[in-house]
Order: structure tokens, then C-alpha cells, then sequence
């Protein structure tokens, strides 16, 4: 763990701590899974490392799916800790209030393709948020965080995975959440086709229906 | 209207299986918090039994709450009422009772959101101004917090509540529930004496979980009979414990608040309490726990709540004060925040 404590820490989420170190002249992000001590330490050592084992495979598979992620560089089993590469680009979260409504169109059409390739390819992302996507300089948008993602062809999985991004939208982006998730149901149609993105778009209405009060539901 | 010490609020709660009754003057003092709890002779919550024990016992809950602020009903400046989300015949009756009060006494009626009442009254008394709440129950998870206007919903459970999975397992495991000692108190002091941890199903997806994998996995153990009871009732909490103490502490990350305020009847668990102290500390947050008698049902909550509504601008004519089985805590505007 000294190698990492070296870094500077960049962000402490929940899931896992950010550092910016140095990989070979390369700027890198070390991501580590420290121990949470609120949980028995043989449940706190299964997620840890579970996440760290599937997270790079899922982010490869991403890439073969085409669906822009970081580089790897090295996984670290010991500490639970991955070093990859630095993304240089800003948070779709904190750029999407800002854009000019064309443009927000145009990037929530992008992220729905991006979703839709994954989903195609059987991926799972698992925790599609808009603080998960950075835009870099060339338009390009990579996909980050798939500590929570799986390999699922399933319409349920797609339908949960499509049914966050909503959710998200609606908790950080609320006075735009409905034009902007609108958008990405297009973007995904178009990579799916309207059949198949149809009967994902009827998940959702399901596991909503499923969700607490929910007007919708039938009354028993 | 100023809030004042003599202005005084009658809050009335009947969401599900409590029935109380609360007074609360303007300025947040609670002068009285009685309830009376519909229990089951077996199985869950029965929603016509529970309303009919909370029509029966209303008149007698009333009374106690009465009796205890030294009140009396002319004295009273607003009625609130439990509007919702809950079992339609509990709503319903609880409605009836805060209609007929506002009516007789020709004062304003209040129509409280249950959710949004958990949240308030759990920062009256813990101090806490602008947390991200955990707000867990036998019908509710949730974790939330204020943004533009309403509290936002950042996670929540996909299928099953927290408290309703911990209560359909010990009444599995034959667990009885009992006047003032609900069944997961009864769980937790199993737990308690939990050594090993079985392996469960951990289903975090997002900001989101899902318990009723866990529950059907814990189950069937309990039928199979090789694991200790006490165990069982470890594993189970640890699992579903974490799994709420995760997304509470990514929406913590996410947003950036402050403070983590646990609300709701499994907040009365100590380990529960124990897990987000810590991310509350990781964090350098402040942790506040609603107080025992302020964590289940209570009228207390939606007297304060029906207080903040009122004093701005916000009343229910009998008219418009039918129940609202479904409302979600994102419908709600709280006018009351800036």
C-alpha cells in the first residue's frame, strides 16, 4: 500500500480511492479498493477483490465492443488496485447543464449508442451515471467504473442497466432528465434496432412498475 | 403565522400497522407522542385488520396524547395527517379521524408526505440541516437527499424494503412479534451472537440494491437446518447492512453533504447505526441517528412536518385531501428549505 499512499489522492469515492501517479512517464489513475471497515472483513476482501478481477476485463470487452475506455496497465491483486490510464477530459456530469440544447441532444444521443454497443456485445455496466462518462478534447467519451458491471445478455440486466442512467439523470439533472434520457433511448435504438431497444424500453416501464409506489402499478 | 409556543399542530399517522398521535407546538417542541401498533396473530401486516384496530383504538390514542401535553382539542391551531404513500384502509382511516378533528374544530386540515415526515423529524432532533438520509422501514428504502426544491431520490431498493426483508425472516424463523418489541429487535439480538459469516447474495446495482435474492437465499438455509439460527440472523444482517451502507456512502461521495442522518424503524439497530457511523467519520461527516421513540411510525413526525407545510402556505381542504397511496418522496415540494 505504500506505493499508493505515495500518490496524490485525487478523489475519495465510495467504491474505491483515485490517485494520480506516474506509470512509465505516462500520467495514470491508480484505483484502489481500500478496506471498508464497516463490513466483516471476509465480505469486505470477497467484493474487493471481485470487482478488481472483473473491472479491467469488462473495461477490454468494452473496447472490443467499441465503447471507448481507459488503457490498463497493471492490476494488483494484493492491494485490490488498478492502474490505468488518465483520461484528460471533463465529466459529462459537470458539462451536460452547460451545453447548448443541440449540443446536449447530440451527446445524449452518443451515450445511448455507447450503452447500446455495450449491451449488443452482452455487457453490463452497472452504474451508468453521468459522473461515469468523460468527454475528452476530440468528442470522444469514454466509459469509466465497471466495478459494478457484468457480462449478461439478459433483457432484465439491459433493462436495469438503462432503467440507472434514467435514474441518475433524474437525481443530478432533474430539469432536463426527461428530454435528455429521451435522447439516449435514440442513440441506443440506433445501435440495437427498434425491435430489440423496444423490448428493453418495456423492461424499464416494468421494473419501474416494480419499484416503490409507483402510480403505474396495478392495484391489488 | 409565527411559530410561536402557543400555536399548536395535531398530527395524525396511520400509514401501515402504527397508529399515532402527536403534539407539536410551532417553535418544534413535541408535547406528546402516543401510538398504539395493530399486531398481527400471524403473518404480516393484514391492511383491513390493521385499519380496523387503528379505528378502534383512535378515540383511546387521542385521548393519551391529550392527556399527555395537557391540551385540549380547542386549543389546537392545525390538523396533519399521514396523506401518504401507505395501505390504502390504513390511510384512509387516519384521514377520516384528521378530516373529522379539522372539521368539528373549523381549523386547517394538512395533507404530510410519510417519507418526508421521517426526514424532518429526524433532523429536529438530531440538529442535522442538510444530510444525506437513510431512511429505512418495514415499506421504505431510500436514500436521499435536498436539492432544488425537493429531497431527491440517489438509491433506493429495487424490490423488497430493508425492514420488510429482516421481518419476513424471523417470522420464517418463528420469531413472535410483541407490544413495544418489534420483530427486528428480536433478529438483532440473534444476531448479536452471530460468530460465522454464511455466504449471501450481495446485489448492489448502482445507487440501487436488491434484497429478495438475499431473502430466498437466507430462507432456504433456514429451512435446511445446518446453520445456526443466531448465525443466519448475523449473516443476514451483515449482508443487507453493507449493502445499504454502500450506496448510502456513494451518494455521500456523490453529493458532497455534510451530514448522514439514519431515519426510519431499522434505525433503531445498533449495528446498522455502527456501519454508516463509520463512513460517516471516513468521510469527515457528522452521523445523526433519529431518536428511538421518533424512528417508527409516529404522529410526532407529521405534526412537525404538517408545521413546516403550513407555515408555508400549504394547506389540504377536506375536499382535495383524499389518500395517496403511491407518493412518491420525489413528487414533493418542501417549500420550507432554501
Amino acid at each position: 500500500m505504500d506505493k499508493v499512499n505515495s500518490q496524490t489522492l485525487l478523489k475519495k469515492g465510495a467504491e474505491a480511492s483515485l490517485f494520480l501517479a506516474d506509470w512509465h512517464g505516462r500520467r495514470a489513475i491508480i484505483k484502489a479498493r481500500l478496506p471498508k471497515n464497516y463490513r466483516p472483513a471476509e465480505l469486505d476482501k470477497k467484493i474487493r477483490s471481485y470487482r478488481t478481477v472483473h473491472e479491467p476485463q469488462l473495461m477490454n470487452e468494452a473496447k472490443k465492443a467499441g465503447v471507448p475506455t481507459p488503457k490498463i496497465f497493471l492490476v494488483d491483486m494484493k492491494d485490490a488496485a488498478i492502474t490505468m490510464e488518465f483520461v484528460e477530459g471533463k465529466q459529462v456530469k459537470q458539462l451536460l447543464g452547460n451545453l447548448a440544447s443541440e449540443k446536449r441532444q447530440a451527446l445524449c444521443v452518443k451515450i445511448g449508442e455507447l450503452i447500446g454497443r455495450l449491451h449488443k456485445h452482452g455487457l453490463i455496466h452497472g452504474d451508468l451515471t453521468t459522473s461515469n462518462m468523460i468527454l475528452n478534447a476530440e468528442g470522444k467519451i469514454f466509459l469509466v467504473d465497471f466495478g459494478l458491471g457484468e457480462k449478461n445478455k439478459e433483457l432484465e440486466a439491459r433493462g436495469v442497466d438503462l432503467h440507472l442512467m434514467k435514474r441518475a439523470l433524474q437525481s443530478t439533472h432533474y430539469d432536463m432528465a426527461g428530454e435528455c434520457f429521451k435522447h439516449v433511448q435514440e442513440g441506443y435504438a440506433m445501435v440495437l434496432g427498434a425491435r430489440d431497444a423496444g423490448k428493453v424500453f418495456g423492461k424499464i416501464r416494468e421494473i419501474e412498475r416494480r419499484g416503490r409506489y409507483v402510480d403505474e402499478r396495478k392495484q391489488a | 403565522m409565527k411559530p410561536t409556543a402557543e400555536t399548536l399542530c395535531l398530527g395524525v399517522e396511520s400509514t401501515a400497522d402504527d397508529f399515532g398521535v402527536g403534539i407539536a407546538t410551532f417553535d418544534g417542541e413535541i408535547l406528546a407522542n402516543a401510538s398504539s401498533s395493530y399486531i398481527p396473530e400471524e403473518g404480516g401486516i393484514h391492511p383491513r385488520e390493521a385499519a380496523r384496530h387503528h379505528a378502534e383504538a383512535a378515540d383511546k390514542v387521542l385521548n393519551v396524547a391529550f392527556t399527555k401535553a395537557k391540551v385540549n382539542p380547542r386549543d389546537l391551531t392545525l390538523i396533519a395527517f399521514a396523506q401518504g404513500p401507505g395501505l390504502g384502509p390504513c390511510l384512509r382511516t387516519g384521514a377520516t379521524v384528521a378530516r373529522a378533528l379539522a372539521s368539528y374544530l373549523d381549523i386547517p386540515l394538512v395533507g404530510v408526505n410519510h417519507s418526508v415526515a421521517h426526514i424532518e423529524i429526524g433532523k429536529l432532533t438530531t440538529g442535522a440541516v442538510d444530510p444525506v438520509t437513510l431512511y429505512v422501514s418495514g415499506g421504505n428504502t431510500i436514500v436521499s437527499a435536498f436539492d432544488s426544491g425537493r429531497y431527491r431520490v440517489f438509491g433506493e431498493t429495487l424490490d423488497m424494503a430493508l425492514g420488510n426483508c429482516l421481518d419476513v425472516f424471523a417470522r420464517e424463523a418463528g420469531l413472535k412479534h410483541r407490544q413495544g418489541v418489534p420483530l427486528g429487535a428480536a433478529l438483532e439480538r440473534l444476531a448479536a451472537d452471530g460468530k460465522k459469516l454464511i455466504p449471501l447474495p450481495y446485489v448492489v446495482k448502482g445507487m440501487d440494491i436488491s434484497l429478495s435474492g438475499l431473502l430466498t437465499a437466507a430462507t432456504s438455509l433456514l429451512q435446511k437446518r445446518e446453520s445456526r439460527l443466531e448465525d443466519l440472523c448475523y449473516s443476514l444482517q451483515e449482508h443487507a447492512f453493507s449493502m445499504v451502507t454502500e450506496v448510502t456512502e456513494r451518494a455521500l461521495a456523490h453529493t458532497d453533504k455534510k451530514e448522514v442522518l439514519l431515519t426510519g424503524g431499522v434505525a433503531a439497530n445498533k449495528r446498522l447505526q455502527a456501519m454508516l457511523d463509520i463512513i460517516a467519520k471516513e468521510h469527515n461527516t457528522k452521523f445523526n441517528v433519529v431518536p428511538l421513540q421518533f424512528a417508527t411510525d409516529n404522529g410526532a413526525m407529521i405534526a412537525w412536518t404538517g408545521i413546516l407545510a403550513y407555515t408555508h402556505g400549504v394547506t389540504t381542504p377536506v375536499p382535495k385531501s383524499f389518500v395517496k397511496l403511491r407518493w412518491r418522496l420525489e413528487k414533493v415540494d418542501v417549500p420550507w428549505i432554501k
